[in-house]
């Protein structure tokens, strides 16, 4: 979607989204109550900021009985990093099989 | 760098500009999964029990095997999970694979893609996490929106 690269940016632009985002890479598959308990913030402070990172497709919530699960999705990310940079990641991999033929080759 | 815990659960989601239709025979047929799905053949019997085949290019070297647990052509496809391309995997418990296709506004749908039951599959849960899933899912979504395959992939 066009507008998605707006919202991965707009979320990723705050340092408690950032954290949060920090401790489903640690641990995956957390409840909000697990979530906010590292943080000086209330509850529904917590649940604003999960739904921005969900607006962003950056955490995907699922339930799993009676628990809700936040689960750190990283397809945005990616999608940003294919925009940019795998085009520069390429060359240097074809600079690199360059250089080892070169090197390989008989003086 | 630290690496990502491979967790039992992981959730993979994207949003695709196409039909849940276009997307299911992406996830399904050979022609649309040899442009996207590391070079891989799909050979899938598509209904409850059926088996799940995925060979390496055109060749009959088993990648993954698996067998169909639900199939509701647009929407969900539940199969297991064994991956075959190294012995240490193929030797592990087989793990499950949900794809669920929901369709947005604007001509978009939503792929969410739930890889879990890895508790028996750590080495599994590794290969597929980071990389792994990301690539098959940004591929899909460069294929069918530019009809190109991604240049890396």
């Amino acid at each position: 979607m066009n507008g998605d690269d707006d919202r991965v940016f707009r979320a990723l632009a705050d340092p408690t989204r950032r954290h949060l985002l920090d401790r489903l890479f640690e641990r995956d598959g957390r409840t909000l109550t697990e979530l906010e308990s590292k943080l000086e913030m209330t509850r529904f402070g917590v649940m604003k900021h999960l739904r921005v990172l969900e607006e962003a497709g950056l955490v995907v919530a699922r339930r799993s009985g009676r628990e809700k699960l936040h689960y750190l999705n990283p397809v945005p990310i990616r999608l940003i990093h294919d925009r940019w940079i795998d085009k520069y990641t390429e060359r240097r991999v074809s600079a690199l099989a360059e250089l080892k033929t070169e090197l390989e080759e008989p003086a | 760098m630290t690496t990502m815990t491979a967790t039992a659960t992981q959730v993979y989601q994207v949003f695709i500009k196409a039909t849940p239709e276009a997307i299911w025979d992406a996830i399904t047929k050979p022609e649309f999964t040899q442009r996207y799905f590391y070079g891989s053949r799909a050979d899938y019997e598509l209904r409850p029990g059926g088996a799940l085949r995925s060979y390496a290019g055109d060749s009959d070297t088993l990648l993954v095997d698996g067998e169909f647990v639900e199939v509701d052509a647009p929407r969900k496809l539940v199969h297991t999970w064994r991956a075959l391309y190294d012995p240490d995997l193929a030797a592990e418990e087989p793990s499950r694979v949900t794809w669920e296709i929901e369709p947005q506004d604007g001509g978009f749908s939503k792929l969410t893609v739930v890889h879990d039951r890895l508790e028996g599959a750590p080495k599994t849960a590794e290969s597929v996490s980071g990389e792994g899933w990301m690539m098959v899912l940004s591929g899909m979504k460069t294929l069918l929106e530019t009809g190109e395959p991604l240049a890396s992939a």
